[in-house]
């Protein structure tokens, strides 16, 4: 009877998500290979079996460390433990992989190529889940998650420099192009955040002026609605022609940079992409703010523009940042496209990555963009947290 | 003093004020009330310009408001909504020092006078001063309206149904307070409202508009004895309109000497509510008592019917 209680009652506690997490993790971890062998970077891989690529703490450590993961993931409740019990399980899961690689790498081979297996991408992004359920459930204060962030992406970065990661197909890309790396990281950053400023600049006063004329909204957001929904391949060829003749014509505009190819159309686009979301978030950001406000503010004697600073643009900001926050995750991820014309960024690996058929190049663009985005998103969250939270600080931003 | 000349209000082709003259003398409360629609608070926003006339004036004072710009006279002139229209992003001490902050007042002047109207009106500022708008009940929310209409020193205060969202307990201790503040700073008040009974407790004067247009403005008694027009009859309420005028009258001003054996009332009580109290304790006199609890004289039945006629 006990006993039949206790069941039940444990079983009622099972974790949904750590149910789900824990069957894709070990589904992938029977069927799919950990890590693959390849004898050049451009050779398809051969399944390397556990077993025979890691030294006897591994082989029995990992699994060991794994389940005890999933026990954590399927039956404890404390967001402070499972976030533990991710964290650790993702650094032993890269110590493994590391280790993988180094066995299989002869000394001072720099040809054959060790890379992790689709069974290390699906347990570790269980992991990666497990971790941010974690912190969701612990509801940390903004500047703790903007800290948090900070300290996995610098942890990750250093030990990416500095740790035992060096043989693993990725790092490898990464130290043939260490010199080109930095500056298409920068060209990517510069890309996505130069053209959400522009965007801004030119989108919040015309989401003001849509929202005080109303007759001008249907057209504006219209014609940028329709601008959304050309493919960035197209909105960039369209640019082209007009952009090369631009620099045709005009040697000083050729002379800053502008030509049919390259950052310029590129920029361009990401400009026009990112302004609908900016321009429909400050007329809903407007229109939501309370008329009866307004009013009274008008009624006290407030000039149009006191009204605008002190009370309508403060209680629109946080729609308005919603969707700053949409551009630049937005942006930052279409920016790899940019590369196709010869924009730069992190892109400009992926499409090499694909014309070689280099998968391992297509990940050292593809995994920054990821980081990047979700870095940009977290942040701007907090941001908007933190307006909301103490709302007169809305006051000092806008004024 | 407020004199409204002539003034007409037109959208289009459909007037919403139609050529409306009143004087609301100083320290007084005017009252405008009609049905909706009829164009009460168009007549009130375009006294504060927030609403520009389309031929008429407005005098404050004697001066004409179109003398200054807008948003200068808006700052002299009070201002409070229904539904209060308080900024959700700012505390109540940053509310109600809105238009002081905007006349550059030094610091220490606004806090102090802050704290004064929190006081006034039952808001402690060690509690309140910092709390968001969203934090107070309704009641509060509303009083914290009036005080920022009044934060800069007034002389006059426009009010557009400033209690229409309140319960009516707290909806009379509003009124109260308004008639006390009103005494207590000289303000000259305009105040539009739906209800009868507001305009009457509150307005020295009171206009009943109808179409645009003001139909009579006029002392309560006047409009309940002698209404000028059939729909002011209407409004000022046929059916009860005999006890509507003996609540316009307090027990105080009709007592006569002399002692009663009947029930003990306020002299503050209207002539309505003793009447009222006569019945349920089935006397036919009222003994009236000063503030000092003394007797001040007496009441009976017949007097106080003979006050419920014209
Ligand atoms: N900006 C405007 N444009 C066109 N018509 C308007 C405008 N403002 C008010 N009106 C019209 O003018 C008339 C009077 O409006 P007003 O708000 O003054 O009425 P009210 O007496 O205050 O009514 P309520 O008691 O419902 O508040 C209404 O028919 C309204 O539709
Ligand atoms: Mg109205």
């Amino acid at each position: 009877m006990e006993l039949r209680l206790a069941i039940t009652s444990h079983s009622a506690r099972v974790d949904p998500l750590g149910l789900l997490l824990t069957a894709a993790a070990a589904a992938a971890w029977c069927c799919l290979p950990f890590v693959i062998f390849k004898s050049n970077r451009i050779m398809p891989g051969e399944p390397r079996a556990l077993q025979a690529v890691l030294p006897p703490w591994g082989v029995i450590g990992l699994p060991a460390v794994l389940l005890l993961t999933a026990v954590v993931a399927l039956g404890i409740a404390d967001a402070k433990r499972r976030l533990i019990a991710a964290l650790g399980a993702i650094v032993v899961l890269a110590l493994a992989i590391a280790a993988a690689a180094n066995a299989l790498t002869p000394a001072g081979n720099r040809i054959v190529r060790v890379a992790p297996g689709a069974a290390f991408w699906v347990v570790l992004i269980c992991l990666g889940l497990l971790a941010t359920d974690a912190i969701t459930r612990l509801r940390p204060r903004p500047l703790a998650r903007v800290l948090l962030l900070a300290v996995c992406v610098g942890g990750g970065m250093l030990a990416l420099r500095y740790g035992p990661f060096g043989n693993l197909s990725v790092m490898r890309e990464y130290a043939v192009n260490a010199a080109r790396f930095p500056l298409e990281l920068r060209r990517h950053v510069l890309l996505a955040a130069g053209s959400l400023i522009a965007a801004v600049i030119v989108g919040l006063p015309l989401g003001i002026l849509c929202h005080r004329t109303p007759r001008l909204r249907p057209p504006v957001l219209g014609t940028l609605g329709v601008i959304q929904t050309i493919p960035a391949i197209a909105l960039f060829g369209i640019l082209m022609a007009p952009l090369g003749a631009l620099a045709g014509a005009v040697p000083a505009a050729a002379a800053l940079g502008i030509r049919g190819i390259g950052a310029a159309p590129a920029a361009v686009a990401l400009f026009l992409y990112s302004l609908l979301p900016i321009v429909a978030n400050t007329v809903i950001g407007l229109r939501r703010v309370s008329q009866a406000a307004v009013e009274a503010a008008r009624g006290m004697g407030m000039t149009a523009r006191q009204v605008l600073a002190r009370v309508e643009l403060p209680l629109a900001l946080p729609v308005i940042l919603t969707g700053i926050r949409v551009v630049l995750v937005q942006n930052i991820g279409m920016v790899t496209v940019a590369a196709l014309i010869g924009g730069g960024g992190l892109g400009t690996f992926v499409f090499q990555g694909i014309g070689q058929t280099a998968i391992d190049l297509v990940l050292l663009g593809a995994i920054p963009t990821v980081v990047l985005a979700f870095s940009g998103s977290v942040l701007l969250d907090a941001l908007i947290e933190v307006l909301e939270r103490t709302p007169s600080a809305g006051r000092e931003a806008a004024a | 003093m407020i004199q409204i000349e002539n003034l007409t209000k037109q959208y289009g082709s459909t007037t919403v004020v139609d050529r409306v003259s009143l004087c609301v003398e100083r320290n007084s409360i005017a009252v405008i009330v009609g049905t909706s629609g009829s164009g009460k608070s168009t007549l009130l926003r375009m006294i504060n310009r927030l609403v520009e006339p389309t031929s008429g004036r407005v005098l404050l004072d004697g001066a004409d408001t179109r003398s200054e710009p807008a948003h200068l006279l808006r700052r002299r002139i009070g201002y409070a909504i229904q539904g209060h229209g308080l900024f959700p992003h700012r505390t109540v001490a940053e509310n109600v020092a809105t238009v002081p902050r905007l006349l550059g007042w030094p610091e220490d002047r606004i806090r102090a006078r802050v704290s004064e109207l929190l006081g006034i009106f039952q808001l402690d500022p060690a509690l309140y001063a910092g709390a968001f708008p969203h934090q107070l009940s309704g009641g509060q929310q509303q009083r914290v309206g009036v005080a920022r209409a009044l934060a800069a020193e007034p002389g006059v205060l426009l009010m557009d149904e400033p209690f229409g969202a309140l319960d009516p307990i707290i909806r009379a201790k509003a009124q109260e307070d308004l008639l006390a503040i009103q005494r207590r700073f000289g303000t000259t008040v305009v105040l539009v409202t739906h209800d009868m009974d507001e305009a009457f407790r509150l307005g020295h004067r009171v206009a009943v508009m109808s179409q645009g247009r003001v139909l009579q403005f006029d002392r309560p008694s006047v409009l309940l004895t002698q209404p000028a027009d059939p729909f002011v009859a209407r409004m000022t309420g046929i059916s009860d309109r005999a006890l509507r005028l003996l609540a316009l009258t307090t027990a105080g001003e009709a007592a006569v000497p002399g002692s009663s054996a009947g029930p003990r009332v306020s002299a503050s009580a209207s002539l309505r509510e003793v009447l009222s109290e006569l019945l349920w304790s089935g006397a036919t006199s009222a003994t009236v008592l000063g503030e000092d609890g003394s007797a001040r004289g007496q009441l009976d039945v017949a007097a106080i019917l003979a006050r419920g006629r014209p």
